[in-house]
């Protein structure tokens, strides 16, 4: 999960490096390092059911008789893989992560949560491209993840742990927490002060869901997150655009209407 | 039991660059080759959803599934060696093209100075210069001898630059064959600055057309678009230069190439010291193939040249202790720090536009173009400013200081996302005796075979680079007026985590002398003389650019030198 502890920052990702490890990076390293494998997370999957969403959508309206056109159903938020729970813990700690603010929306708006949950139930969840063999030894910090469980257990068993701590501490779940409890409480996991299982810091699963959340904030709208491009219009990011040729060489900042690969697939 | 094939001339393992290059020189000469590839077939149609920052560049989709085969790493032979899990430091190439699909396309030449290197730093400096364990070595061929190949992996590459000779690199025999890149305000900038300072910008050379070009071989591309997706993504105008849209349709036209996708090579046959044929595996079916030729080129990039030969038993492995042996031997990395970030509070830049290899550099402080009788490193780096296409994932840029999440986040990430500027480095790398590759004793790939471990760190060498690199870059910056900049001086320990550069080198290294290379400067094996090995393996040291401008130059060299062999039927070329 190396990605995972990627700043997204001013750098280039690729090969015309502009950014080497800083000292921010190196210090979240030491903590994964300390992840030890040989653990199984399973037993923690699943959690609590019950508690509807508390969304509701509206049935669609057929056309006609007059009435305002409903606004469209979006089919693609529907839970792949978190409980009910665990998709409340998810929404509202990456609207702490990325809060709406005076610029725009922020991760709820965005879709941010059914994106991770789309994330947790493919490949990348399941760890598809990574050497997951064993054995699992300690690692040094510069040795990266050496842990044995996969990504969508990191996650769930993050978000339960977000909700005992909360419940320990507060005496409630995570999302009925004011917002300063959950910064809080987000504070003490990313400085690795939660525990999710023996040997294995907050920090680890902390990493892995900003990441998620930027990604969700900022992927293109096909994956679920990102919602209506709000994400890239707050960013001035006008997406996928075909070629910019003519405007490479010119001074100041040129805003563009956003385009996703939906609008390509007219094309 | 594997199946055995008829006997081809020629067979390639691992179609990327380099392969690729071989391929085309070989069957254009009328010799019948096989091309192995482990992963699948390429072309340009697969690039029709490619603006995809998610897929392409966050979860890789074009690199080497890492669950079949990875490699391990350690600083120091005092820790337990462990894997590489997920894509951190550099990202492996795979299918038809290999890295050279989702390359940048920089593209440089060496500098007369990397190929003396030893002599020409005792010459100007005295043998005391060179400290303890760091193996310093000539490479066996000299720019001058490389030149020819240089201008030909130009031409066919349609490699985009400056007319006027750069007066701090090699001669060159021709002006680039298209002319340079168009020039984004921030490189205006950056070669204002510069300037300003005495020294001598240009812009980078670039295998992202800078217009429509036909090369010698009658293939026309277009020219590049500058859309943002170039790095870690394929071409969907097939504008940057990739082993699919210019060598590998030559080759296939010829009649005389056939490639097998989803064949992966596990051995490399021998008796004695001369090779018989390659295994490999169909990845789809499981089943093993054996194939015999009479030449065998490996062309599978530097972890895996260095790895087959070590599970066939081909070449003497090198040992570290005793400071014998070649495979595995030298190898090297690029060193990234030093870099300098402005941000602008007045001034917004179109971050989002860019091409692969749109930037402009300096190079009076790389290789040996300053004295360097008071410092306490070697070489250099290229000193540089890059527009590569900032995508919104990757790119939250914040100054020291903010919040790394939550509304202070939010904002200063979105503020400056088109508000900053980097100029980096991209620093030589010297081999030192205790920096290798060898076999893993743990840790196995899919077919049960060895994976390769790496041991490697920062020496002192490096971070004396860094530290006298930051102080360039940031009296460049401060000329482009930020309203406030950073820079980062100080490298540490290297970790495997943060991507860094795919320009891994060394562990196959050419010279003149048998006891201290593995291969001649036609990068054909001392020890079996029809086995050429093929790739940036082959660097004795890494210089202070990118590595594939000089990859390309080898292969032609190689090519030529296969051609001379298959002619001769035999024997050593030097
Ligand atoms: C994101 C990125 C950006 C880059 N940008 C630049 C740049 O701007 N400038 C520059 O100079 N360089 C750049 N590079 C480096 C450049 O891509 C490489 O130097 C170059 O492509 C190497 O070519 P190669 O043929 O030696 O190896 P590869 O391209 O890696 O080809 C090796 C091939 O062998 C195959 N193979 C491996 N093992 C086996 C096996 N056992 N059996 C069968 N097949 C096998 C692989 O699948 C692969 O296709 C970049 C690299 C990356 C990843
Ligand atoms: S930047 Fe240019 S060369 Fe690179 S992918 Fe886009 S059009 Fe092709």
């Amino acid at each position: 999960m190396a990605d995972e502890t990627k700043e997204p920052t001013g750098g280039t990702p690729g090969d015309s490096p502009r950014r080497p490890p800083d000292e921010s990076r190196r210090s979240f390293l030491k903590v994964s390092g300390a992840a030890v494998g040989g653990v199984v997370a399973g037993g923690v999957i699943g959690g609590l059911i019950g508690n509807a969403i508390g969304r509701k959508n509206k049935p669609q309206q057929g056309g006609g008789g007059g009435a305002a056109p409903a606004p469209a159903k979006d089919f693609n938020q529907a839970l792949m893989f978190f409980t009910q729970d665990q998709f409340r813990i998810a929404e509202a700690a990456a609207e702490r992560i990325f809060p709406k603010d005076d610029l725009g929306p922020g991760a709820k708006e965005l879709g941010v949560a059914y994106f991770i949950d789309h994330q947790m139930a493919g490949q990348y969840g399941m760890n598809g491209k990574d050497y997951m063999m064993g054995p699992f030894s300690k690692a040094e910090a510069t040795q990266g993840y050496q842990a044995s469980f996969k990504r969508h257990e990191l996650i769930t068993m993050g978000l339960e742990a977000l909700n005992e701590y909360s419940q320990k501490k507060y005496s409630v779940n995570f999302p009925e927490l004011k917002e300063d409890q959950q910064d809080e409480v987000l504070t003490a996991f990313e400085k690795g002060q939660g525990v999710l299982l023996k040997d294995v810091p907050g920090s680890l699963f902390f990493n892995l869901f900003r990441s998620l959340t930027i990604e969700g904030a900022y992927a293109d709208p096909l994956y679920g997150g990102n919602k209506g491009m709000g994400g890239w219009k707050m960013k001035g990011y006008p997406g996928d655009q075909m070629a910019y040729i003519d405007k490479i060489e010119k001074d100041g900042f040129i805003k563009m209407d956003p385009a996703s690969l939906h609008d390509h697939m007219g094309h | 039991m594997a199946t055995k094939l008829p006997k081809v001339p020629v067979v390639i393992v691992g179609m990327g660059w380099a392969g690729t290059i071989i391929a085309s020189e070989l069957t254009k000469a009328g010799t019948k080759v096989v091309g192995l590839e482990r992963g699948k077939n390429r072309s340009t149609q697969d690039y029709f959803m490619v603006h995809d920052e998610l897929r392409y560049a966050q979860r890789y989709e074009m690199m080497q599934d890492l669950s079949r085969e990875t490699i391990t790493f350690r600083n120091t032979e005092k820790v337990k060696s462990l894997p590489m899990r997920s894509y951190g430091s550099f990202l492996m190439g795979d299918g038809l093209g290999g890295a050279g699909i989702h390359w940048n396309g920089q593209n440089f030449r060496f500098l007369p100075y990397d190929f003396e290197i030893y002599s020409k730093t005792v010459e100007r400096y005295g043998k005391k210069k060179i400290p303890d364990g760091m193996q310093l070595q000539d490479w066996g061929i000299t720019y001058d001898q490389l030149e020819p190949y240089f201008d030909k992996f130009e031409k066919m590459a349609g490699i985009s630059g400056e007319k006027e000779q750069n007066p701090m690199v090699g001669k060159r025999s021709a002006p680039f064959p298209v002319g340079p890149m168009k020039k984004s305000p921030m490189m205006k900038m950056f070669e204002d600055a510069s300037k300003k300072l005495g020294f001598h910008p240009y812009v980078i050379p670039s295998a992202n057309l800078a217009d429509a070009y036909t090369n010698s071989d009658g293939i026309s591309r277009a020219a590049c678009q500058y859309c943002g997706f170039c790095e870690r993504f394929g071409c969907e105008y097939g504008a940057k230069a990739d082993p699919v849209v210019t060598v590998l349709p030559v080759a296939q036209k010829t009649g005389n190439l056939e490639v097998r996708t989803f064949s992966n090579v596990i051995r490399v046959l021998h008796t004695g010291s001369k090779a018989t044929g390659v295994v490999y595996v169909n990845t789809m079916t499981g089943e093993e193939f054996e194939q015999p030729a009479d030449v065998v080129v490996l062309t599978s990039y530097v972890f895996n040249n260095v790895r087959l030969l070590l599970t066939s038993k081909l070449g003497k492995p090198y040992d570290p202790q005793a400071g014998t042996g070649v495979i595995g031997k030298n190898y090297a990395y690029q060193i990234v720090g030093g870099q300098t970030v402005g941000y602008y509070d007045d001034k917004e830049f179109n971050l989002y536009m860019g091409a692969g290899a749109l930037g402009s550099a300096i190079d009076d402080f790389n290789g040996d173009n300053f004295d360097h009788g008071s410092l306490n490193f070697l070489h250099g780096a290229n000193i540089r400013i890059t527009q590569t296409g900032m995508r919104p994932i990757a790119n939250n840029p914040t100054p020291n200081g903010t919040p790394k999440w939550g509304k202070a986040f939010k904002q200063a990430s979105i503020k400056y996302a088109n508000r900053n500027l980097v100029v980096a480095t991209q620093g030589s790398n010297m081999a030192w005796r205790h920096h290798y590759l060898d076999l893993d004793p743990t840790y196995k790939d899919v077919y049960g075979l060895p994976l390769l471990r790496l041991t490697y760190d920062f020496e002192d060498q490096d971070k004396e680079l860094v530290k006298f690199m930051a102080t360039k870059t940031s009296a460049i910056m401060k000329e482009m007026k930020p309203t406030k900049q950073e820079t980062a001086n100080v490298i540490t320990t290297y970790n495997i985590v943060p991507y860094q550069s795919t320009h891994n080198t060394g562990g196959v290294i050419m010279g003149a002398d048998p006891g201290t290379s593995a291969v001649n400067s036609y990068l054909q094996m001392w020890d079996a003389d029809n086995v050429f090995v093929v790739g940036a393996s082959a660097f004795p040291h890494n210089s202070g650019y990118n590595p594939t401008g000089t990859v390309g130059a080898l292969a032609y060299r190689a090519a030529d030198g296969l051609l001379q062999y298959l002619k001769k039927g035999g024997g050593s070329l030097v």
